[in-house]
């Protein structure tokens, strides 16, 4: 079939702080398609200190796959098609790798603008390291010396509303500017402006020549209500690449090779994650979770916004230490279906901070590894939930919302064994309600959609049609006061050959009823004894379900999911979940 | 594929770069041999100052509070000398800015210093921002540090590798030594250490619970291998022991930064005809490479990588990856990921 789109070859690289992948991204038979991915350790750090070592050998690995050439002899890349068919059209390129940015923001009231300017910072690789706003009792010398021990990569200024007052916020500016004026040239922190409209210029006159590099971007907090994270994000990305391009070597060139789109993983995460979003509808939300090395990124979609979390304390990789000031060293172990000593899990966590790269090379050390992955995506999502809008449709107030679709990546989670095993880390971690389809992003290419959607809006659509994706299954997660071992759902399928099966799930229960991908079925759900699947207390539901990894998964065992306290008793229930979803 | 190193080596060429944070003025001189103790560069990096704001005080307008002050930047002013209109300054200081009705002093009262980190020749200046030293001896590179410096004389406890360390072995006569000793699991060893005046640890492993108190002691302390209860590797245990009273061993505490660079190390400077080369930082995997395995099993153990088989391999724990065949020193073969290595050399 002749090609029906004249489409460039698209070759994606994201950079993460353990991995560098390269992602090629092609038209076959008229329709873009994910062809293959070449993956290496990350070089951000020592002692390559350099990406691009990382870069090179992520694409030859792509080379090796597909037999195509992207880089000559020298190691630079072949910008455009070749007759011997090397080179590749066009570049994207998304990065997350690096130390989280130092962030000191400021704003004029502590729950209004300086609340906005935090939730702007936390939508990036980065830590809120110092605070300044009126409600500061400290002297402006103090803040001035706490800005330059703080040592910052970037500042947020936000506060005052469009056409409010503005004295006050230009003494922060003043502060602001005197601590950038004594900080040597080279260690002046970018700047972002995003409070009242009418101080743009003067913020630009005052600040300009004191910074690496000023942005002035819509107001954050237009009025007293309204928060509009939106443009200053786009912001947010441009100096996080800014900023990276000075950190790390490598990174200017890569950003040269994708005609200077580099993006942040995580915002071009979130812009896919706000397309599916419209494409869905307002009344549908979707979540996206990443459980990588330098973060746990959450975006959720709903109602034509895009919420973003990035939350660096909960990485997986150099920062695992940080996760025991979250959580006990209790917590992940009740996610264990062995008898590792607490000091092994502890252990773990160390030796994986010095080694983020490494990997678990045996069944205790990769169920400790799944554990802290649990543990520090349930810390994640629980800490996201609970700055969500009020709109969002949930069963229960404290529980997780009703997601319609949940995207996972992450190497724990994508790479783990067996989907079963993915998918339990997903259920145990996040704990949907009603009615949910449970997406593998296994090769990380979110992120790569992301920033090929800017030069090429086909792509992404096509290729997330494509097959791109590993469906894991359809969860239906019940709510239900009823007594353990009742029932409290009745679900009947009837499949494409006619046939048709009746499975009960008990209070307490977990079942799988296998429906292969490529396969459609009628589902019929009926709750008992006033259960709730997202349409009210006993209400059934009928729809059209299509198959996947593990097919339909009726999930009994609670919200929130109640843990045996009885150690032997617990451990055999995470085997026999695991059983259950294939382990 | 890439391959991280690990130095442990028992003579080396050791070229260190030590640059201050921001512009300063570099106090040795080219072919000085200086102490890792000894200050190589300063720079005026304060973070305390105190703002005068004329204006504000008097209740006048800044533009008219801007004319009463007639102090330039720069000029350093002792405490008490009158600024404007019977304003007096608090504090000694050097002003910083001056503008708008106020005036900005520094009053940090000591510049910033910057250690040499290593004995050594200084064999380059860099202007106004730090040097380059080159020392001949042994290196060891560590993966934790306290972030201290310090130097000594080597005296060898730990008579195994596996050795735990306890506060009985630590007497007066180790007083102003640096100690190879083994693994901490308790407080009491390192505040005994701190009361004996020791210059230096060199620890195989700490207890995870140990480390901010660790952080605490006046004395540097560099862990070679984990974070936990794990022997020395035998490699660094051979170059560190057979070193047993040499002087001005320099155990270098720096914290492990994976995006600076900087990597705790200790080194022992030794006797040398013509200077060896200096070490590579990365190689890539290869028969042949001497090896340390930085996950269970096996943590800590050292062998030779013997074949890079093609494709990947299934773990038992079920994950694909690529891995190599390692002959450990005890004789035993086992496939390896890749990425749980690391090349000594």
């Amino acid at each position: 079939m002749a090609s029906v789109i004249e489409g460039d070859s698209v070759l994606a690289i994201d950079v993460g702080s353990a991995s560098t992948r390269a992602m090629l991204f092609d038209v076959v038979e008229g329709r873009y398609r994910f062809i293959a991915i070449g993956q290496s350790p990350s070089t951000a750090h020592a002692p390559f200190n350099d990406i691009s070592a990382g870069v090179v050998e992520a694409i030859e690995k792509l080379q090796e796959t597909t037999g195509k050439t992207f880089i000559d002899a020298d190691q630079r890349l072949i910008t455009s098609i070749q007759e011997d068919g090397s080179g590749v059209e066009t570049i994207s390129t998304s990065i997350s790798a690096g130390a989280a940015l130092k962030i000191v923001i400021a704003g004029l009231l502590s729950d209004v603008s300086l609340e906005s300017a935090k939730n702007l910072a936390e939508s990036t690789y980065a830590r809120v390291v110092e605070s300044l706003s009126l409600n500061d009792p400290r002297k402006a010398e103090e803040q001035i010396d706490a800005i330059l021990k703080a040592d910052p990569d970037l500042i947020i200024i936000a506060g005052g509303t469009d056409q409010g007052a503005s004295q006050s916020l230009q003494k922060l500016i003043e502060i602001i500017g005197l601590a950038c004026y004594l900080m040597p040239d080279d260690k002046r922190p970018a700047i972002i402006f995003a409070g009242n409209q009418e101080k743009d210029d003067e913020v630009r006159d005052l600040l300009e020549p004191l910074s690496s590099n000023l942005q002035t971007t819509s107001n954050i907090r237009p009025s007293i209500t309204t928060e509009d994270l939106g443009p200053a994000r786009a912001a947010l990305a441009r100096a996080f690449v800014g900023i990276r391009k000075k950190q790390i070597p490598g990174v200017e060139e890569l950003d040269m090779w994708a005609g200077g789109r580099a993006l942040p993983s995580v915002f071009a995460e979130g812009r896919i994650i706000h397309l599916l979003s419209k494409l869905y509808g307002p009344e549908k939300a979707l979540l996206s979770v990443n459980l990588g090395a330098s973060a746990a990124t959450l975006s959720i979609g709903f109602n034509n916004c895009l919420q973003t979390k990035v939350y660096p304390h909960l990485g997986l990789g150099e920062g695992i230490s940080e996760l025991l000031q979250h959580t006990s060293i209790e917590n992940i172990a009740r996610w264990l279906s062995n008898d590792a000593p607490h000091q092994q899990i502890s252990d773990y966590i160390y030796t994986k901070a010095l080694y983020p790269n490494s990997i678990p090379a045996t069944e205790e050390d990769l169920q400790i590894e799944q554990a802290l992955g649990r543990e520090a995506l349930r810390i994640a999502i629980e800490t996201a939930r609970q700055e969500l809008p009020d709109d969002v449709p949930v069963i229960k107030k404290n529980l997780l919302p009703l997601f319609e679709i949940i995207l996972a990546g992450g190497s724990i989670i994508s790479n783990a064994p067996t989907y079963g095993q993915s998918l339990l880390i997903l259920l145990d971690a996040l704990q949907p309600t009603g009615t949910s389809t449970l997406i593998l992003d296994q090769n990380n290419l979110l992120p790569a959609l992301g920033t090929a959607a800017e030069i090429n809006s086909i792509l992404p659509v096509q290729a997330l049609e494509s097959g791109a994706f590993v469906n894991l299954a359809t969860a239906v997660s019940p709510l239900s006061s009823a007594r353990y071992g009742a029932n409290i759902l009745k679900a009947s399928i009837k499949r494409a050959d006619g046939s048709i099966s009746t499975t009960v799930l008990k209070q307490g229960g977990f079942e799988v009823i296998p429906l292969k991908a490529g396969q459609v079925a009628d589902l019929n759900l009926q709750p008992q004894n006033r259960a709730n699947i997202g349409y009210g207390p006993g209400r059934k539901i009928a729809m059209k379900v299509g198959g996947s990894a593990l097919g339909i998964v009726l999930d009994g065992r609670g919200r929130p999911l109640d843990l045996q306290s009885d150690d032997n008793r617990r451990k055999e229930l995470i085997k026999k979940w695991l059983w259950t979803v294939g382990d | 594929m890439l391959a991280p190193v690990s130095h442990n080596l028992a003579l080396t060429t050791i070229i260190r770069k030590r640059l201050l944070p921001v512009q300063g003025e570099v106090v040795v001189k080219l072919n000085q041999h200086i102490l890792a103790t000894d200050t190589v560069a300063e720079a005026e990096f304060s973070h305390k100052h105190h703002l005068i704001d004329i204006a504000h005080i008097l209740g006048i307008k800044p533009s008219v509070a801007e004319k009463m002050v007639s102090v330039r930047v720069g000029e350093k002013l002792a405490a008490g000398t009158v600024v404007a209109k019977g304003i007096k300054v608090e504090h000694n200081g050097r002003v910083v800015a001056a503008g708008g009705g106020q005036i900005l002093l520094d009053i940090s009262e000591k510049p910033f210093e910057l250690k040499a980190g290593i004995s050594g020749e200084v064999v380059e200046l860099i202007q106004n921002r730090g040097v380059i030293i080159q020392e001949v001896g042994a290196l060891v590179q560590g993966i934790w540090g306290n972030g201290r410096i310090s130097s000594g004389t080597l005296h060898v406890l730990a008579e195994k590798p596996a050795e735990i360390l306890t506060a009985k072995q630590l007497d007066m006569s180790l007083r102003s030594l640096v100690i190879l000793a083994g693994s901490c699991q308790n407080a009491e060893v390192l505040n005994t250490a701190a009361e004996i005046t020791v210059r230096g640890l060199i620890l195989s492993s700490i207890h995870p619970s140990l480390l901010g108190l660790a952080r605490k002691m006046p004395y540097p302390i560099v862990v070679t291998d984990a974070i936990g209860n794990q022997a020395m590797n035998a490699n660094a245990y051979k170059i560190i022991s057979t070193n047993n009273q040499r002087e001005k061993v320099t155990v270098n505490a720096e914290a492990f930064q994976r995006y600076e660079g900087t990597r705790p190390e200790i080194i022992i400077p030794l006797p040398h005809t013509d200077p060896p080369s200096t070490p590579r930082a990365v190689e890539i995997f290869a028969p042949g490479q001497k090896v340390r395995l930085r996950r269970a099993p096996h943590a800590g153990a050292t062998g030779t990588l013997e074949n890079l088989p093609a494709g990947l391999k299934t773990l038992p724990n079920g994950l694909r990856v690529m891995a190599g065949e390692v002959k450990l020193n005890s004789g035993k073969q086992i496939t390896v990921p890749l990425v749980n290595l690391e090349v000594l050399g």
